[in-house]
């Protein structure tokens, strides 16, 4: 894997010598919308290879900062540059290395999916006879020779999506950029997308996607660029975004009522934090900085005559990261738990 | 959803073969990407036949209703009227259906598929021009259905089967030309609904007020003014000189002229909205 990446960068990388070409370069990126600044100056750095996720909130701007880098729309400002390739300047190179699918579904749903498929592949060069065997193998490796001749406004909803993506890679592009690829869609479909996703960057393309699901960036993403309000808000790995808000939570359980409030007094006095209750009126959790201070509230709890009735120490969710960053909760956190 | 219709899963290992294999092939040229956006408005017509009604059935009606409706009153007997109506007709019925170029855009633009194409390395007007070719394919559809009905009536052009077509051929260089109209406007305009209304209001007095129906020399004279300088009123008296052998080439240059500006002026306007955001 690491060697086909290697060689795409090796092909890319021709009109510089010494500094590395980035999938995605951006330097001060600004949108407005009339009053609006959708995006309110961007620096985004894509590394080549692998999953970047572009995370935050309905109407935070992520739409927009794909739109922009795939040239449908126009930066007010800064600048972008897509394998070196300037988005204003060169739309043309950036078309030709990028694939686009979009949040709503980028297929004609009045033709069939084998229609479409062909459509794109001859838009893309291919012969009347490549098209349509590209078309062919296309559906049949995405599980949709049955449907290849109906039309797509029959399909469900994982169907349309994976006939999308395949639309995204009739050419293989070297980056493309995914918008909210499995909103609305079930556990069961949005986990073969998932995995369609990491098989396309198997091959060395570098996948660009946002969501709002913190799970899916958590799942997905080598790296991610939490935005909020045309900003970034914070970038890195996710571990380094979970490690940013200390190392995780601990929750307790104690055997019986009487016993909270010295459990209470006790971690909030070992972790130096406010403790939590939970669902569970047995329940408190606190937030720890370090596992060793867990380690320590631990000691104290068994030397008292606090009885422990279960413990765990959660990592820390994307959604306490997203919350720590801006003080509010995501709109999504409402909509999918997210589970650790 | 019942089990016939489940999909199969998608196949991983395919999926990596299928990514290995996608090396990009040379980027179309600008002809066969126009012929391939003309395919897909054909593939259109194939799925949604009942696209067609517009182009069959109400040319018939028009054609019909005209001819026996006013043609005693008008001209005396109705088949001294058809030779002057059919013409007419004719123009007014394909001039009409060029709205439908607009809100089919309208709907693409809504459908994302849109942004897929505007992505894509290709000429980007093919986009449109493709799609005009196969909207040509309508109108051809129409005119062929007035003409076989208005033989069929009594309608005998003196111009001959070489005059007719010439006079189809100049109607459908400016309906081209006139569609361009409608693509700008199905970028301005935010549902196919509001494009359509917009576009019935130029439409209706473009068409009916002119030389189609009645000799203008029956009108009031402001009215006649016009009538004189409206567009479709020169379309129709070139097309019935083509039809009728009469037609001379200051009648057909002017058409050909306003074809022209339509394009040079509506075209930019177009493709500048095309690269524009929504």
């Amino acid at each position: 894997m690491n060697e086909i990446q290697q060689q795409r960068h090796g092909s890319i990388d021709e009109n510089s010598d010494t500094e590395p070409v980035y999938a995605v370069e951006t330097d001060g990126l600004v949108k407005h919308f009339g009053e609006t600044k959708a995006v309110d100056g961007v620096d985004l750095v894509v590394p080549a290879g692998g999953i970047y996720g572009l995370l935050g909130p309905n109407g935070a701007g992520k739409t927009t900062i794909i739109h922009l880098l795939a040239t449908l729309l126009q930066p007010d400002g800064g600048t972008a540059r897509v394998f070196g390739h300037d988005v204003t300047e060169a739309g043309d190179d950036v078309r030709s290395r990028v694939s686009l699918t979009g949040q709503f579904v980028s297929v004609d749903e009045d033709l069939t999916g084998h229609e479409n498929l062909v459509l794109l592949a001859k838009l893309l060069g291919y012969s009347r006879t490549g098209a349509k065997e590209r078309s062919t193998d296309l559906l049949e490796a995405f599980g949709l020779t049955d449907a290849g001749d109906r039309q797509v406004k029959t399909y469900s909803g994982g169907m349309r999506r994976r006939l999308d993506i395949a639309a995204s890679i009739v050419v293989t592009p070297e980056l493309l950029f995914l918008d909210e690829p499995t909103t609305g869609l079930d556990p069961r479909n949005r986990n073969q997308v998932w995995e369609i996703i990491r098989a396309l960057v198997d091959n060395g393309t570098t996948v660009l996607l946002t969501t709002q699901y913190l799970e899916e960036a958590d799942q997905l993403a080598d790296r991610i660029a939490v935005i909020d309000e045309g900003r970034i808000i914070a970038e890195g790995t996710p571990a380094e975004l979970k490690a940013s808000v200390g190392s995780g939570v601990l929750n307790i359980r104690v055997r019986t009522a009487e016993q909270r409030a010295e459990a209470e007094r006790l971690l909030g006095a070992t972790l130096d934090t406010s403790v939590e209750r939970g669902s569970d009126p047995l329940s408190r959790s606190a937030r720890v900085s370090n596992a060793e201070h867990a380690v320590r509230a631990f000691t104290k709890l068994s030397q008292s005559d606090v009885e422990i009735a279960d413990f765990a120490l959660g990592q820390p969710s994307l959604d306490e990261v997203f919350l720590e960053l801006t003080d509010r909760p995501t709109d999504a956190e409402s909509d999918r738990g997210v589970t650790q | 959803m019942t089990d016939t219709n489940a999909p199969a899963d998608p196949d991983i290992e395919h999926i990596q073969g299928a990514v290995a294999s996608g090396d990009r092939p040379s980027a179309p040229n600008a002809f066969s990407a126009l012929l391939t956006f003309g395919w897909r408005a054909l593939l259109k017509i194939k799925h949604l036949p009942e696209q067609l009604l517009d182009v069959t059935a109400i040319p018939i009606m028009f054609l019909l209703m005209f001819t026996y409706l006013f043609g005693g009153a008008l001209a005396g007997s109705t088949s001294v009227y058809l030779q002057e109506l059919l013409p007419g007709i004719l123009a007014m019925s394909v001039v009409f259906i060029t709205i439908y170029t607009g809100v089919t855009l309208n709907d693409d633009i809504d459908e994302g598929i849109f942004d897929r194409f505007r992505t894509l390395p290709i000429w980007q007007p093919s986009v449109i021009i493709g799609a005009l070719l196969g909207d040509a394919v309508r109108y051809t559809l129409a005119s062929t259905i007035i003409i076989v009905l208005g033989l069929v009536l009594g309608f005998s052009p003196n111009g001959g089967a070489f005059g007719v077509l010439s006079a189809v051929a100049l109607l459908l260089v400016f309906s081209f030309s006139l569609s361009w109209i409608w693509t700008a406007l199905g970028f301005v305009m935010r549902s196919s609904e509001s494009l359509m209304n917009a576009s019935m209001i130029v439409m209706f007095p473009l068409t009916f007020v002119s030389n189609v129906f009645v000799d203008p020399e029956t009108m009031p004279e402001w009215l006649q003014v016009f009538v004189d300088v409206n567009p479709f009123s020169h379309l129709v008296t070139a097309m019935r000189g083509l039809m009728h052998g009469t037609a001379t080439t200051e009648e057909i240059s002017v058409v050909l002229l306003m074809s022209a500006v339509l394009i040079i002026v509506f075209g930019p306007v177009t493709m500048h909205l095309f690269r524009r955001e929504q």
